[in-house]
C-alpha cells in the first residue's frame, strides 16, 4: 500500500478512533486485495510503512462485496462500479478480503 | 454500514477507482474522510 496512504490511515485512526473508520477497497484482484485487506487489519506485512506493527483492526470491504454493494443505489453502483463487476474475480476477491476481516485482532 | 463512520476509499488503477467508490459511498450518505488511487506494481 502506497506510504502516504498508510500516513494517512494511522492519522486518521488517532483522530477518530479505529472503530469509527471502514476501509473500501477497489483492488484489481485477489492478492492485491488481501495484502491491502491486511495492511488495515493486521498492519503492513511488507513492514515498509507507518501501518507496520499497527493492528488496526479496522472494517475493511471491497466495492465488488455483496455487503458493499446492497447499500448503494442500484444505478449509481451500475454507472461507477458494474463494467468491472463483469472483468475482475468478484468472489475470489471477496473470499480474500472477507479472511482478512476474519483476523481482526480482539 | 456507513452510518457515523469515516469512510477510507483505497481504489486502484487496474481495479475500481478511488472516484468511483467514493461516489457510491457518497450516494449513500456515507462520509468520505480520505480517497486514493493507487497503482499496485
Amino acid at each position: 500500500m502506497d506510504l502516504n496512504s498508510q500516513e494517512t490511515i494511522k492519522r486518521l485512526a488517532a483522530e477518530h478512533g479505529p472503530d469509527q473508520l471502514l476501509v473500501v477497497l477497489g483492488a484489481p484482484d485477489p492478492e492485491s486485495a488481501e495484502i491491502a485487506a491486511e495492511t488495515v487489519v493486521l498492519g503492513d506485512p511488507t513492514y515498509a510503512g507507518a501501518l507496520a506493527e499497527a493492528q488496526l483492526g479496522l472494517s475493511v470491504y471491497h466495492a465488488l462485496e455483496d455487503a458493499f454493494r446492497s447499500q448503494i443505489d442500484d444505478a449509481v453502483w451500475e454507472d461507477q462500479i458494474g463494467v468491472m463487476a463483469d472483468v475482475l474475480e468478484a468472489e475470489e476477491i471477496a473470499t480474500a478480503v472477507r479472511g482478512m476481516r476474519e483476523r481482526k485482532p480482539d | 454500514m456507513f452510518e457515523g463512520k469515516q469512510i477510507i476509499v483505497l481504489g486502484e488503477r487496474d481495479g475500481i477507482a478511488g472516484p468511483a467508490i467514493a461516489a457510491c459511498v457518497k450516494s449513500a450518505g456515507g462520509t468520505v474522510a480520505f480517497a486514493s488511487t493507487e497503482c499496485f506494481v
